[in-house]
């Protein structure tokens, strides 16, 4: 592995996996996913819906139990948590959901909502809890007059930025955010991705950020996994990864995406069928059935390999595919650390 | 508009009682639609959209749903004229309706085939055998193998219980297309299929579409005409081009400023400050003005009129006028 500089990493996945028992076999939900979030980027994961991601999201903040593999949270080993421990954890680690109509407790107030994390943690004396509540609410912009609504009462806007407020009030480290726009009109889309952002520039948030929406998904993240029935096809910054889309599956996710620009229309790669069950798949790649390149080797178990410098890919024929773009990309890669190279250079010069 | 266009609205008003309100959902919205082209009606929840197709077809909630006002001429008949029987010849003959959410519009104890059968023998009277084998055709055109006429929706995916509710709307070959969100509960990839699959159909069966979205990357594909609608009103009409190269309207131009697009790189997305005008209060003067960042006194005191800025291009402000 290539490092350009030391990594300060937040939250490691090691090989998770996660299967549920149904009647027709074993659902695949998260199979063998091992990923590195740093402190304060925001990591992507897109696919589509059944994909896995949602499980994923859910099982690194201990909402349900791997079945295996590690997760290590400040270079901490915390796949197994004690009560002790899961506690201190759910002040380290939360999670805004996708519904702001049905994760909110109908029969709590705004304020109360928001104040339950602090009285169950004792985090905050009593005698401040009214101050923290309001500086909470400030900080995710609702209005005070608000305080005794009940969630019914306010529009899904508003009531995102409650799920928001309740998963900050204790001043977590990592968040997971589970298509936190996906149910949000285009306009109340953006004050809430805006709200996200600034909030992260703020409090030094680290997001793992969770949809299938490639759009909000490149304005957001530094960069972006993308899955295909449980498991990670591909890495990369996002910006490159969108220059370089590598992955036959992640092309063709980039292709379908519609853009209002209509001097960039781009034609769609032909996907065929849809997305394959996860239950008992069969070794080899998942994608294959799917897939316009297929050919035998595909259903041979494949591996996530490293194409360019942190750019992984999960495909036995990319580099016969792609052997422009990497080659592209790579001169890039070059001409970038010559820059680097030089810069550091003259900052040492600089310095003495 | 010169009389003689396929599909026009005119002054369209439409008003719901709910628990003793009267909400307000579609104030004077006029349109028209030539043979063959496509018609976006675009906004946000609330706006009306949904409430127009279902005035064309006249399939608002009874007896929530008055139409106050206005005519719907298609096809040189009023619509709003005709008697039950009449009208039931229109919907699902001459227009027809694909609804948003595919796992709601069929019915889970029949086979997805009779279903589509239903629809044509319904309009035509023709053997049974012969139905059927229209509804096979059907299936297999939306890409789904005619062997599975005789399964359940739930034997079939999101994706595929779309086309199948497309198919069924198509079964008669219809002059009009109200998609209602045909896409939005689907994935982008079986929503690429789904769309690529509507402009099949208009190429080769020649149907008009009103798609109803609040995606303007859809409507950048798929769309001849745009109408923006904001609180039951069109604040910005015209051909795509003139609409997504020179959006005119303070809300239009919000729209485009708000979705994280590909092809920008724009750090912060120009959000739209506060939320639509409840519909249920009366607005004086313009419905965007309260959100609005170029609002003055003459817009909060008088109402604009749709007004052209450039030949086919109008827009429902007065700063656009000058």
């Amino acid at each position: 592995m290539i490092s350009e500089k030391k990594r300060d990493t937040l939250v490691e996945i090691d090989h998770l996996k996660k299967y549920f028992d149904v009647a027709a076999g074993t659902v695949h939900a998260v199979d063998d996913i091992t990923m590195k979030i740093d402190r304060g980027e925001t990591m992507g994961i897109v696919g589509e819906s059944g994909c896995g991601k949602s499980t994923l999201g859910r099982n690194i903040i201990h909402l349900q139990n791997p079945t295996s593999g590690n997760i290590i949270f400040e270079g901490k080993d915390v796949t197994r948590p004690d009560a002790k421990e899961l506690k201190r954890l759910r002040g380290e680690m939360q999670i805004i959901f996708q519904d702001p109509y049905s994760s909110l407790n109908p029969r709590m107030t705004v304020e109360e909502t928001i104040m339950e994390p602090l009285i169950l943690t004792n985090r905050v004396p009593k005698e401040k809890m009214d101050a923290e509540t309001k500086r909470i609410m400030d900080l995710v912009g609702i209005a005070r007059r608000v305080r005794q609504s009940y969630p019914h009462e306010l529009d899904g806007g508003r009531r995102q930025r409650v799920g928001i407020g309740r998963a900050l009030a204790l001043d977590p480290k990592f968040i997971v955010c589970d298509e936190p726009v996906s149910a949000l009109d285009v306009s109340i889309q953006a004050q809430i991705l805006n709200l996200l952002m600034d909030l992260q520039d703020e409090q030094g948030l680290t997001y793992m950020f969770i949809t299938h929406d490639m759009s909000v998904v490149r304005h957001i993240s530094n960069n972006i996994s993308v899955m295909y029935l449980g498991q990670l096809v591909e890495t990369n910054e996002t910006k490159k990864l969108f220059n370089y889309p590598l992955h036959p599956y992640t092309e063709s996710l980039l292709s379908a995406i519609p853009t209002i620009d209509l001097d960039h229309q781009h034609e769609r790669i032909k996907m065929k069928g849809e997305i394959t069950s996860p239950i008992d798949p069969k070794p080899g790649c998942r994608f294959a059935a799917r897939c316009p390149y297929v050919k035998e080797e595909c259903h041979q178990p494949q591996k996530l390999e490293e194409i360019l410098p942190r750019h992984f890919v999960s495909c036995c024929r990319v580099r016969e595919l792609r052997k422009e773009q990497i080659g592209r990309a790579m001169r890039e890669f070059e001409i970038e650390r010559g820059k680097n190279h030089a810069k550091a250079r003259e900052g040492v010069d600089n310095g003495q | 508009m010169d009389g003689n266009e396929f599909l026009e609205v005119k002054d369209l008003v439409v008003e719901y009682t709910s628990g003793g309100r009267v909400i307000h959902a579609v104030n004077g919205i006029s349109f028209s639609l030539e043979k063959g082209k496509n018609l976006a009606l675009v906004g946000e929840t609330g706006a009306g959209k949904t409430t127009v197709a279902k005035s064309i077809l006249r399939i608002l909630p009874d007896p929530q749903g008055v139409i106050k006002n206005g005519s719907i001429t298609f096809e040189n008949q009023n619509l709003l004229k005709l008697n039950g029987s009449e009208m039931r010849k229109v919907r699902g003959k001459k227009i027809s309706m694909v609804f948003q959410d595919p796992m709601t519009a069929l019915n889970p104890v029949k086979t997805v085939g009779y279903q589509i059968t239903e629809v044509i023998r319904k309009h035509d009277l023709i053997a049974k055998k012969d139905a059927i084998e229209q509804a096979k055709k059907m299936l297999e055109m939306v890409g789904i193998p005619g062997e599975r006429y005789y399964e359940y929706p739930h034997q079939f995916s999101g994706g595929m219980k779309q086309r199948v509710v497309i198919a069924m709307a198509l079964a008669n070959k219809p002059d009009l297309l109200l998609a209602d969100e045909p896409t939005t509960a689907l994935d982008v990839t079986i929503q690429a299929q789904v769309l690529e699959m509507m402009s099949n159909l208009k190429e080769t069966l020649g149907t008009s579409i009103i798609l109803i979205t609040h995606d303007l990357g859809i409507v950048a594909k798929e769309c001849d005409i745009v109408a923006v609608v904001y609180a039951g009103e069109i604040v910005e009409y015209g051909d795509k081009e003139s609409v997504f190269r020179n959006p005119a309207h303070p809300y239009t131009k919000g729209l485009f400023g708000a979705i994280p697009d590909l092809h920008s790189n724009a750090r912060r997305l120009a959000n739209i400050e506060g939320l639509p005008p409840d519909p249920s209060e009366p607005l004086t003067g313009c419905c965007f003005h309260p959100r609005c960042k170029y609002a003055t006194d003459k817009c909060a005191a008088n109402k604009p009129e749709l007004m052209e800025i450039t030949p086919g291009h109008l827009c429902r402000c007065f700063q656009s006028a000058n």
